[in-house]
């Protein structure tokens, strides 16, 4: 089942199947981030580094969990995973870098309810990828996610000098916007001729 | 230790709030992931949607009745451990109901965990007010929450199939407008209601400043 | 406990016991709850699984009477348990006089989205494909699901050769998805112009299955169609 190459779960990961734009995890942290370019960076990186350890962890912990027959527990010890995850990068990064600390703020531990880190554990157990796929899978998606979030920041911004309806302005253009960018990356259908 | 302050009284708007003045999808943007993810049916919508009330009210009547066991600096923890057991059990549950439902709702079953509106009602409300306000409250949320996704799940299946749980709705010349099932027509969708409810309120506040005399320039 | 006055609790102690006590006991009602739900759900969702399968072999195989399902292994045949790895089982169908009428397998390859899954059913009179079922997918709507509704895609699917080699290895041609239009041969599945991701993706699952069982299907021929008795 899981014969895709790397490239391929990489290029998914990132572009054809991205994982706010088509596949609608990350949303939250993608409406509220996304207003300048320079938090909607460092978030996508923080998240990227959290979905990558919380991959692994949960990589292992399937192991674990296969090994000894308890899978119903599997949900409840991810999130567990993800919420130690967080907590460890937050420290990582209070500790080495106080600024971006500070600007990040209350959306660090946000990271935690961001449905896209879970889904990065969920999907890589349902596509019984291995370690190397798992990574590679990981590392992509957050590059999806950071790409996006910073395509939207860039709009965003351009736009926070437009006329725009007062009506619109905040979650509904950003959602009208995100629409408009599924619709573009749905070009990307095809692109590595489909895997296998 | 515990962070039990002002209990309020039970009232109607308990449970109206989460509906309407404080719909978690409409006003508080939470939720947002599964609201767009699994609307593309009216039929999902309403799973989904009463998969999270069950979770919402199970995991929030526990925190409330442990509220004042639970100390303060473990509270997150166990707030997810508990939403998350409560979503494995929605999980086999909806295995054992229908297949179809599940394999449709797929991984967002899961997603429930994280789903910023069951955490952020056990952290703000069921952690400080009584079980019966809080069965209430988590009702109410919990309604609010599925008439959003109804909202979105209906518009979208009638236009993006022409059917309403299945059954045809739309005359058989109607060409559905495919663009609604797909990822950005939710997109769209979401930002048309969320346009309309601004629209609406910002047409009462300008009434509500009129009648005190205020003029209102420009937007 | 300490009364619920507002004094705040000396920052450094965090009683550890309480703390504890309180995690074991949250522990204790969310296994508890699991455990049950588990068992209890786990023989309907057993039965759901079995009815949905059936129901795929059956409209594969529409003319059997009854079904049985088989282990097909490298090495020989076997009824299937439930612990059967699902790439080597087949359903294999006889008719009221306990004739084979068909024989049903899986096949499942990535489309656009996620894995195309779909039952097919292959006949030894003809050793062709005769008819497939898509079981789950997850494609593009109006797109990839085309595949499911054009008529002229299912006619692919009406006799596609699946002869084996002469060694009895495999199959004496790839299944292969050809462009719209360009289909010369009784192995090729013409694709859907707009769905090719998806309709490369069928032919990748029939031809991945396939190689490998129909082989092993035609190998063990007579064993099979003694099931029936």
């Amino acid at each position: 089942m899981a014969n895709e190459s790397l490239g391929f779960i990489f290029l998914n990961a990132l572009l054809i199947n991205n994982f706010v734009l088509a596949m609608f995890l990350g949303i939250c942290p993608f409406l509220g981030v996304s207003a300048k370019k320079d938090t909607a960076l460092n978030m996508g990186i923080a998240t990227t580094f959290v979905m990558f350890v919380s991959s692994m962890c949960a990589y292992a912990l399937n192991w674990v969990l296969v090994t000894l027959g308890i899978e119903f527990l599997r949900l409840i010890s991810y999130i567990v995973v993800i919420a130690s995850a967080v907590q460890l990068v937050e420290m990582i990064i209070k500790k080495y870098s106080p600024a971006l600390f500070r600007a990040l703020g209350i959306y660090l531990p946000l990271i935690t309810t961001n449905c896209a880190v879970l889904g990065i554990a969920v999907f890589q157990t349902a596509k019984s990828y291995d370690l190397a796929q798992s990574a590679v899978y990981s590392v992509g998606a957050g590059a999806g996610f950071t790409l996006a979030l910073m395509l939207m920041a860039g709009l965003r911004e351009k736009l926070a000098l437009a006329e725009v309806p007062s009506v619109a302005r905040g979650a509904g253009m950003t959602l009208m916007l995100a629409g408009l960018l599924s619709l573009a990356f749905m070009g990307f259908a095809g692109l590595g001729g489909g895997g296998d | 230790m515990s962070l039990v302050n002002k209990e309020e009284p039970l009232t109607l708007d308990t449970f109206v709030r989460g509906v309407w003045r404080e719909n978690p999808v409409f006003v508080t943007l939470l939720g947002m992931c599964p609201t767009l993810a699994v609307t593309n049916s009216a039929t999902n919508a309403i799973s989904m949607g009463l998969a999270t009330v069950f979770v919402l009210l199970c995991s929030n009547v526990l925190v409330s009745m442990l509220r004042k066991v639970i100390p303060k600096q473990v509270r997150i923890a166990a707030y997810i451990v508990l939403i998350a057991s409560f979503v494995t059990v929605v999980d086999y549950a909806i295995q054992a109901i229908s297949l179809e439902v599940y394999e449709a709702l797929g991984a967002f079953i899961q997603l429930i965990v994280v789903n910023c509106i069951i955490l952020g009602r056990a952290e703000a409300y069921a952690s400080r007010q009584t079980v019966l306000n809080t069965v209430v409250n988590s009702v109410g949320t919990g309604v609010g929450f599925t008439l959003a996704l109804l909202c979105l799940g209906v518009v979208r299946e009638v236009l993006g199939a022409g059917t309403l749980f299945g059954m045809r709705v739309m005359p058989d010349q109607f060409q559905p407008w495919v663009l609604m099932l797909l990822p950005a027509g939710g997109f769209f969708v979401l930002a048309g209601w969320l346009l309309l409810f601004d629209w609406l309120n910002q047409r009462r506040e300008r009434r509500a400043l009129e009648a005190q005399g205020v003029t209102v320039h420009g937007q | 406990m300490s009364a619920e006055a507002p004094v705040q609790a000396p920052v450094h102690a965090v009683p550890f016991l309480p703390m504890i006590r309180t995690l074991g006991l949250v522990s204790l009602i969310c296994g508890f709850a699991v455990t049950l739900a588990y068992q209890w759900t786990k023989p309907f969702v057993e039965e759901n699984q079995r009815i949905t399968t059936e129901r795929a072999v059956r409209a594969v195989l529409p003319q059997a009477a009854v079904q049985k399902a088989f282990v097909l292994g490298a090495d020989g045949v076997a009824p299937a348990t439930g612990d059967s790895p699902a790439e080597d089982t087949v359903f294999v169908g006889y008719d009221d006089a306990g004739r084979i009428v068909g024989i049903a397998a899986r096949g499942a390859a990535r489309g656009y989205a996620d894995l195309v899954h779909l039952m097919y059913a292959y006949d030894p009179a003809c050793q062709c494909i005769n008819a497939v079922r898509v079981t789950k997918m997850n494609e593009t709507p109006g797109l990839g699901d085309t595949v499911l509704k054009d008529p002229d895609f299912k006619r692919n699917f009406e006799a596609l050769d699946a002869r084996v080699n002469a060694e009895g290895t495999a199959l004496a041609n790839r299944i292969v998805t050809v462009k719209h239009g360009t289909k010369r041969e009784a192995w090729q599945i013409d694709a859907i112009s707009g769905s090719t991701v998806t309709s490369k993706a069928m032919g990748r699952a029939l031809d991945q299955s396939a190689q490998r069982l129909v082989p092993r299907m035609q190998r063990h021929l007579a064993e099979l169609a003694r099931g029936g008795r």
